[in-house]
């Protein structure tokens, strides 16, 4: 996997571009990161780096096993953690992930949580069209049939049906990268990214 | 909205439009690509709506065009408005004109606005 950052989303604006057009722009505050810790198919079984997102935090936010894990590269100020799968030989322990990395890129994906929105019912959830509101039909925001009766006598895996919506990761793929601005370290993408506004981002999948 | 978007959207806003409200008629001058040319339309109403503010600020202009209404809008910023120019103020009581879209002739006039 290629190098990754994590940072929080700002919100949504809109630029124009050569041609004129209003291009919709996710910003994102991202980085500085910390390199926390390398693991090793020696020491985990497996090659990665675990990074470390560097911004202000209140009074509480470290507790006492983060601390400890901080101790060890001498950073602070850290709460969110996330690793990155795969060999990265020119990062070391306590080196640091700017946008100066990110300068020449094309694309990116991003990864964030979801918005939650509750328990949600069919229509919502899974775009069902639901039945006729008047004229007796007595069908309106239900499921319907979830399956037959003496065959197969259970309700398939992965039917369809109401529940938690939202609140979960998402990965949105291939956003272009609209500007880069890495002396203050903020990216716009182009498009939507999941999340509120302040909401944890990883970018990552550098095209 | 956060800083850094604000700034964002501060450093693509454009500062030679003219001070104007909704009421008042406006010319707006609009670039139009045809094929390699490019010429400039002129579009004269009424301001029946201005929306969103900052950089995504958008403009519903509204006129009577050969007995039909019609309403262009234009994003406030964006750079195919050439320029804008404030022909008459108008006198009004709400921020948005909707209500000019069911009325028409002498009804639909709107009172110009001079300073007393």
């Amino acid at each position: 996997m290629k190098i990754g950052i994590l940072g929080r989303k700002l919100g949504m604006t809109q630029i124009f571009d050569e041609t004129r057009a209003a291009v919709p722009v996710t910003v994102i505050a991202a980085g500085p990161c910390v390199v926390l810790q390398k693991k090793t198919p020696e020491s985990d079984g497996y090659h990665a780096i675990q990074i470390g997102l560097v911004e202000k935090l209140g009074r509480h936010a470290i507790n006492k096993p983060l601390a400890g894990h901080l101790k060890k590269t001498g950073t602070g100020s850290v709460k969110q953690v996330r690793e990155l799968r795969g060999e990265f030989p020119d990062l070391s322990t306590g080196a640091s992930i700017t946008l100066d990395l990110f300068k020449e890129i094309q694309a990116v994906d991003v990864v964030g949580t979801s918005k939650g929105k509750g328990f949600q019912g069919v229509v919502r959830r899974h775009h069902f069209g639901g039945g006729r509101a008047t004229h007796g039909s007595m069908f309106h925001r239900a499921p319907g049939s979830i399956g037959s009766s003496s065959y197969p006598s259970r309700v398939f895996k992965g039917m369809k049906m109401g529940g938690q919506m939202g609140g979960g990761r998402i990965t949105v793929k291939n956003l272009k990268v609209v500007q880069v601005d890495a002396a203050s370290g903020v990216i716009l993408v182009r498009g939507a990214v999941p999340g509120p506004a302040g909401g944890l981002l990883l970018i990552h999948g550098i095209r | 909205m956060s800083e850094i978007v604000k700034g964002i959207e501060s450093a693509g806003m454009r500062t030679d439009l003219p001070m104007f409200r909704a009421g008042d008629t406006i010319k707006v001058y609009v670039k139009i690509k045809e094929g390699e040319k490019e010429r400039i339309q002129l579009f004269q109403g009424v301001v029946i709506a201005r929306k969103h503010g900052g950089l995504r600020e958008t403009i519903t202009v509204r006129k009577i065009s050969g007995g039909i209404g019609v309403e262009r809008i234009f994003p406030l910023h964006s750079p195919i408005v050439d320029k804008i120019e404030l022909v008459q103020r108008g006198r009004i009581r709400r921020a948005k004109l909707y209500y000019l879209r069911a009325i028409k002739g002498k009804k639909a006039r709107i009172e110009e606005l001079r300073d007393e």
